[in-house]
């Protein structure tokens, strides 16, 4: 299966449930959904076509938080991401796809921590990296997150 | 249940240095369910590296691991050379080559070592580790440092393999293979180890695929995965090499198919050197464009992955790494549960749980301790290189 083909058949199946593709090279596809689609899309990459999930990343953008998941196809040497644009900023949700595949277990306990978002079926969104006394809402990998100043002279 | 108990083993590693809690909750012998909390070495580089220049970012992620210190920079060279299809030299993709293989040799036979002394057999664990330190001196030779290479750069290499470094390599690498083989059949074929490490913890294909385990890990179960050949970046197109594959799933098998990717490893090695053309060794590349940027590469314990967003500037946007343990890691719910607690820890070590290692060094000397400052340590490390070089000039 080459990446065209592989566009090929997303579109085929979802239509215009598909925001847009775009190929930038023969190794490297991005899809943009919406996410409301997302645990359909990653059962058909990942159930139907037999991708590997390789990981999930947050990105805070100006018009929202954008979820990047990112799948592999090792037979024939691409990778697809597949983008889910957040718009609410304030109270972001996006469904859990460890339904789907239990690979996204601790990405979105981390994306969770990190980003903010609520991972709807997702029952287990302990911390996964930050000490338990870290103050609730504050999420270090958004932009308006600022990095505290050490005081040197505290141990 | 009232005959249940929880053992709790952390946040000091029970295995290796890294600090990590593990909660293990057992019926007599057997654990019936296990948890892990980890993040007390998170260091956020994520968020530091968005606030350096890409020249800098490669620096930091060398540091995020003191045995994968190769792998990370190439990830990032690579997901950064990606963004506008920066080409690499030839020689430069081969020097990338050689220096991953020789960061698969150590950091397997570190391993290997690590395992043996964890069920007890202290002899593989001296083994191992005195065979590694070879590859470590020609690590120190070629880049200069055993560790923290600071070999790679976007668009390239810092450092050329010389000329008089090529006979040294192959010397050394002929006296590694006469021990990998002695350690080998040791290993393989000692009935002890056998009695010991087969069946257990067995990872079957089906979860591997679940959890999409990766590596070593994954090529145990029988999951026929490998970055160098399903994607190949920096020479691995143009080298033969077999991708070494098990059915077990067990920590035997994920222990056949460490030691046989050795072989392979040196065996790309001389390949690399044999056919490695003179020419230039950095495309400098000036401008990194809008745009974003994935490199995928095979570090010793599995692909490792990073992402890179840039918006046109001197930093990355978003810098999102995944190292091969954060996929394998959470395959411990199936391998650990049901197994007996003194079996737990060389299951949870087979998939070879990658921790930074640095520490402060103190040298002691009779009753007095010196405290070393870093330019100590510097000239320390350049005096020792020196010894090397003057060491194999002289053979």
């Amino acid at each position: 299966m080459t990446a065209d083909i592989l566009i090929e058949k997303v579109h085929g199946r979802f239509g215009d449930r598909i925001l847009k593709t775009e190929k930038r090279s023969a190794k490297r596809v991005y899809v943009d959904i919406y996410p409301k689609d997302i645990v359909d899309v990653t059962r058909f990459l990942f159930k139907d076509l037999g991708l590997r999930f390789n990981i999930a990343s947050g990105v805070d953008d100006f018009d929202g938080l954008e979820i990047l998941y990112h799948f592999s196809c090792d037979p024939s040497n691409f990778v697809v991401t597949v983008r889910a644009l957040i718009k609410d900023k304030e109270n972001p949700h996006i469904d859990t796809i460890t339904t789907v595949t239990r690979a996204a277990w601790w990405i979105e306990r981390e994306i969770h921590e990190l980003f903010g978002v609520e991972f709807d079926g997702n029952r287990d969104l302990r911390p996964l990296l930050l000490p338990d006394d870290w103050p609730k809402g504050v999420y270090p990998l958004r932009k308006n997150f600022i990095v505290p100043k050490r005081d040197s002279r505290k141990t | 249940m009232s005959n249940r108990a929880t053992i709790p083993i952390g946040p000091y590693h029970p295995l290796q240095e890294e600090p990590e809690f593990w909660k293990l909750i057992v019926e007599g012998e057997k654990v019936v369910d296990v948890d892990v909390r980890i993040g007390y070495n998170h260091r956020g580089i994520e968020k530091i590296s968005e606030a350096k220049s890409f020249d800098q970012s490669i620096f930091i992620v060398e540091r995020i691991c003191g045995i994968c210190s190769s792998s990370h920079p190439i990830a990032c060279c690579e997901a950064i050379e990606d963004i506008s299809g920066i080409e690499v030299p030839e020689r430069a993709r081969y020097i990338r080559t050689i220096t991953q293989e020789l960061e698969r040799l150590h950091s397997h036979l570190l391993w290997l070592g690590l395992a043996g002394h964890f069920i007890g057999y202290n002899t593989v664990f001296m083994w191992a580790w005195k065979y590694r330190e070879p590859i470590c001196d020609i690590m120190e030779t070629v880049t200069g440092n055993r560790q923290n290479y600071g070999m790679h750069k976007v668009g390239g290499v810092r450092r050329d393999i010389e000329r008089e470094h090529v006979s040294y390599i192959l010397t050394r690498m002929d006296e590694v293979l006469k021990q990998l083989d002695m350690l080998k059949g040791a290993v393989l074929d000692d009935p002890v180890l056998h009695a010991r490490l087969k069946g257990v913890g067995v990872l079957t294909r089906e979860a591997a695929v679940d959890y999409a385990a990766l590596g070593p890990t994954a090529r145990a179960s029988g999951v026929d995965i490998d970055a160098r050949r399903d994607h190949p970046y920096a020479a691995y197109g143009d080298v033969r090499f077999n991708v070494i594959t098990q059915k077990e799933g067990d920590v035997f098998a994920k222990t056949v198919v460490r030691i046989l990717e050795m072989f392979e490893s040196a065996s790309i090695i001389r390949q690399c050197l044999d056919s490695m053309r003179e020419g230039p060794i950095d495309s400098n590349p000036k401008e990194i464009p809008p745009g974003e940027g994935i490199g995928v590469i095979e570090a010793p314990r599995g692909e490792c992955f990073h992402y890179v967003k840039c918006d046109g500037t001197n930093s990355p946007v978003r810098h999102k790494i995944r190292a091969p343990t954060y996929m394998n890691f959470p395959t411990f719910r199936e391998t650990v549960i049901g197994e007996t607690v003194s079996d737990a820890t060389i299951i949870m070590a087979a998939i070879d749980p990658c921790y930074c290692c640095t520490e402060r060094m103190i040298v002691v000397d009779g009753d007095d301790k010196e405290l070393l400052k870093a330019q100590d340590l510097i000239r320390l490390s350049q005096e020792k290189t020196a010894r090397i070089k003057e060491r194999f000039n002289r053979a």
